[in-house]
């Protein structure tokens, strides 16, 4: 029992840094059709940015408020990460709208496998680590000599999450913006001849995918404390497994989604085989797929003719 | 053009201020990772260090490439757009389509003899090993992927399964049951289409994008057994001393009943490179030539069908699922012939060889060389592996940026890149016009617009 609920909390953790990610990936398939395949990486890409950030705050400019440090760097890594996103979709991925299926696929391919070689040369092949930014915990009871713990930064990644959830829920459901999102996922044509800025409506949905990929790079360096230029790939998978669980193309899907693959993994780590817990989340994957290819909350997808 | 002159100031005006911008951004876009460096430090610490030099130095080229780009390749892309099409010389096209498949050929099989006469002895190695025999693993894994994605439409991104499976099976039984490589390779083979069948059975419900990231968790799973399972296959260090090939049954060793001893010919190890560069010439040539012959049995047809329209394939009657599983199945039976090729080759295998990015090189090739067509895809990989190849040599490159710098190291970054690059150059490869196996009255090549995609 006790340890059954110290898995649930290590995996609701990990499931929000999933569902962060995860949003990207749905709302880029909503809105263009396109698996962004670089979308793993640019997380990692974005935690390097934190890392750089956490770095020049603590080590040159003195600050010792981690929390005042902390919100810097999630901003700055926001904000630069957004820029990387913004030219790759200028550059990779715009050209190639209205070109055959594949070839934004194959796009994406190639800048996921640039941006991790980037970093592998930029930053070097080694892991970074840093000292744990944030400690302490909680102990929520002790049964059989087992504390059930809920740190600090787990802590702080639920409250992130669910600000950052509560916040971009506001600008999809409520602003002009994310009227025009919703309008572009319909019919882009359409939403063109109504007024809407079909360019500038997508550069922006990948804006926003960025921002949150960059959340949750602070996030998983802050809980890791370590990143290597590999660390966008396998996540990234995870992470679409999870838009994909909860239906491609749905928000809060993409979010109960990825808590759920968190879940998954850390309870498959806890009671299976730890070495096996990338091929768990694979095979959800593939068994979503498979049964349920409108995952759980998306609409299933009409064939036309 | 009269008004010429004005034209070009505001040209240039505009011009100047889009390589400012482009120049500001790229300052933006390099700063942390560029102008940042983390480093260990003795004490292991991660620490900071700065190199404004280098970030200057990329913002310079990068300003200065888009003010040439806009300076002086957009107007010669305006002006070409605006001159009529010349016409081409009538048939030049048709002359070349016909002589070079027996050229390229012919120049395949006389290369190993060409070399050596070119570079004595020891030189040749590295020419028939690194690049020939390199070179053409790919094409045949470019070829057999082909069949997959580029005659019946089904993006498979996790094709490195199925060389992963020809490799370890011809290692673990060859070692086990010390099998021969002639035998053990027709295995190998079907044990590849079998788990090409098996994986593909539950799959092939589904379409494009999503089949793709099914076959990559395949792909990747696959993977993750071999890691882990380290009884049969020894996980990560990978298995050693898998057998050599033999020319029926004499091994290519300095040993008195070597084959070197038996011709009467003093040993070198370039005997066994030239074997095995011609099994895997042979390989890839019936590859080709077993793709060709089955693109006119029905089976090829139903393909090149649903690839085009798979509603319309299966209004037609056409069992969708028989005909994808069967391209599956092929696919994956080169690939296993491909992998105990590479097994027997390298005399060591490990998962190091099978990750994802060898399946996203080898669809990378098969996009690139235009999918569907051979001889693109078979110059796509001379163009990608020799590319990333030639890279090792560039040792001139060491005096220009010092000692120190690697050039083997950017290799998959400039791959990554030109993917991109190619995407948006030539979005259908290299090769997008299609020689249709059916015809009326007489072959016409389908030009690249009126192609349609692949559903699969």
């Amino acid at each position: 029992m006790e340890v059954f609920l110290q898995q649930l909390i290590n995996g609701i953790t990990l499931g929000s840094i999933y569902g962060l990610i995860a949003i990207g990936y749905t709302m880029v398939f909503g809105i263009i059709g396109m698996v962004n395949f670089a979308h793993g990486d640019v997380f990692m890409v974005s935690a390097f940015i934190a890392l750089i950030a956490f770095l020049i705050l603590t080590t040159w400019l003195g600050i010792t408020s981690i929390a005042l440090a902390l919100f810097i760097v999630l901003i700055v890594a926001m904000l630069f990460t957004s820029l990387v996103n913004w030219v790759i979709e200028r550059l990779a991925y715009r050209p190639l709208r209205g070109s055959f299926r594949l070839a934004p696929l194959i796009s994406a391919i190639g800048m996921s496998i640039f941006l991790s070689n980037f970093v592998q040369v930029a930053q070097g092949p080694r892991n970074k680590s840093t000292p744990p930014m944030v400690q302490g915990e909680f102990v929520i009871f002790t049964q059989n000599d087992y504390a059930v713990t809920l740190s600090y930064k787990q802590l702080i990644i639920w409250g992130v999450t669910a600000v950052l959830l509560a916040a971009f829920w506001y600008l999809v459901a409520k602003t002009r913006l994310g009227r025009a999102q919703r309008a572009c996922e319909q019919d882009q044509k359409m939403a063109a001849l109504v007024g809407v800025d079909v360019d500038r409506t997508i550069s922006m949905t990948f804006v926003i995918a960025a921002a949150l990929a960059a959340v949750a790079g602070t996030m998983y360096l802050m809980y890791y404390g370590v990143v290597s230029f590999s660390d966008g790939f396998v996540p990234g998978v995870k992470a679409f497994t999870a838009a994909v669980l909860g239906g491609i193309g749905s928000l809060p899907g993409a979010v109960i989604g990825g808590i759920l693959i968190g879940l998954i993994e850390t309870m498959w780590s806890a009671y299976f085989s730890i070495d096996y817990k990338d091929v768990a989340a694979f095979s959800v994957l593939a068994i979503t797929l498979i049964f349920l290819p409108q995952g759980l909350f998306g609409r299933p997808d009409v064939e036309k003719v | 053009m009269a008004d010429g002159a004005p034209n070009q100031r505001v040209d240039m005006a505009r011009a100047l201020r889009d390589a400012g911008f482009t120049a500001l951004l790229a300052f933006a876009l390099f700063l942390p990772l560029i102008g940042f460096q983390t480093v260990t430090n003795i004490r292991n610490d991660l620490i900071l260090t700065t190199r404004w030099p280098l970030l200057f130095a990329i913002v310079a080229v990068v300003g200065a490439g888009r003010l040439a780009f806009s300076l002086v390749f957009e107007p010669w892309l305006k002006q070409r757009t605006l001159r009529p099409v010349a016409a081409a010389p009538a048939g030049w096209r048709a002359v070349f389509a016909k002589w070079f498949t027996p050229f390229a050929i012919g120049f395949v099989i006389v290369y190993p003899p060409l070399v050596i006469a070119l570079n004595g002895f020891g030189g040749a190695v590295k020419w028939i090993d690194n690049f020939g025999i390199q070179i053409l693993i790919y094409v045949m894994l470019g070829w057999g992927l082909n069949i997959v994605v580029g005659l019946a439409g089904l993006l498979d991104l996790g094709y490195v399964a199925f060389y992963a499976v020809g490799a370890y099976s011809y290692a673990l039984l060859a070692k086990t049951f010390g099998l021969e490589f002639w035998v053990l390779l027709p295995l190998a083979g079907i044990l590849s289409s079998f788990w090409g069948i098996l994986l593909g059975f539950p799959v092939l419900r589904l379409r494009g994008d999503y089949l793709a990231i099914v076959t990559l968790a395949f792909g990747e799973i696959i993977r993750i057994v071999i890691i882990n399972w380290v009884d049969l296959t020894n996980g990560y260090a990978g298995i050693s001393g898998i057998p050599r090939p033999t020319l029926f049954g004499i091994p290519f060793n300095a040993d008195d009943n070597g084959f070197a001893a038996v011709f009467g010919l003093e040993f070198s190890p370039l005997y066994r490179v030239i074997f095995l560069y011609y099994v895997i010439l042979a390989l890839a040539l019936l590859t080709a030539f077993v793709t060709v012959r089955l693109r006119r049995l029905p089976v090829g047809r139903a393909w090149e069908a649903l690839r085009e329209d798979e509603i319309a394939c299966r209004s037609l009657g056409i069992n969708t699922t028989n005909t994808k599983l069967t391209a599956f199945a092929m696919g994956a039976m080169f690939a296993g012939f491909a992998g105990s090729f590479f097994a027997t080759r390298q005399g060591f295998i490990s998962p190091e060889s099978f990750t994802f990015l060898e399946s996203a090189t080898i669809l990378s090739i098969v996009v690139l060389g235009g999918m569907g067509s051979q001889i693109g895809v078979a110059i796509a990989a001379i163009a990608m592996i020799g590319g990333t190849e030639i890279m090792r040599e560039l040792d001139f490159l060491k005096q220009i940026f010092g000692p120190t710098f690697d050039p083997t190291q950017y290799r998959m970054l400039l791959f990554g890149f030109a993917m991109v690059l190619i995407m948006i150059w030539r979005p259908r490869g290299l090769i997008a016009t299609r020689e249709p196996s059916v015809f009326l009255k007489e072959r016409k090549s389908i030009s690249a617009d009126r192609i349609n995609e692949g559903h699969g």
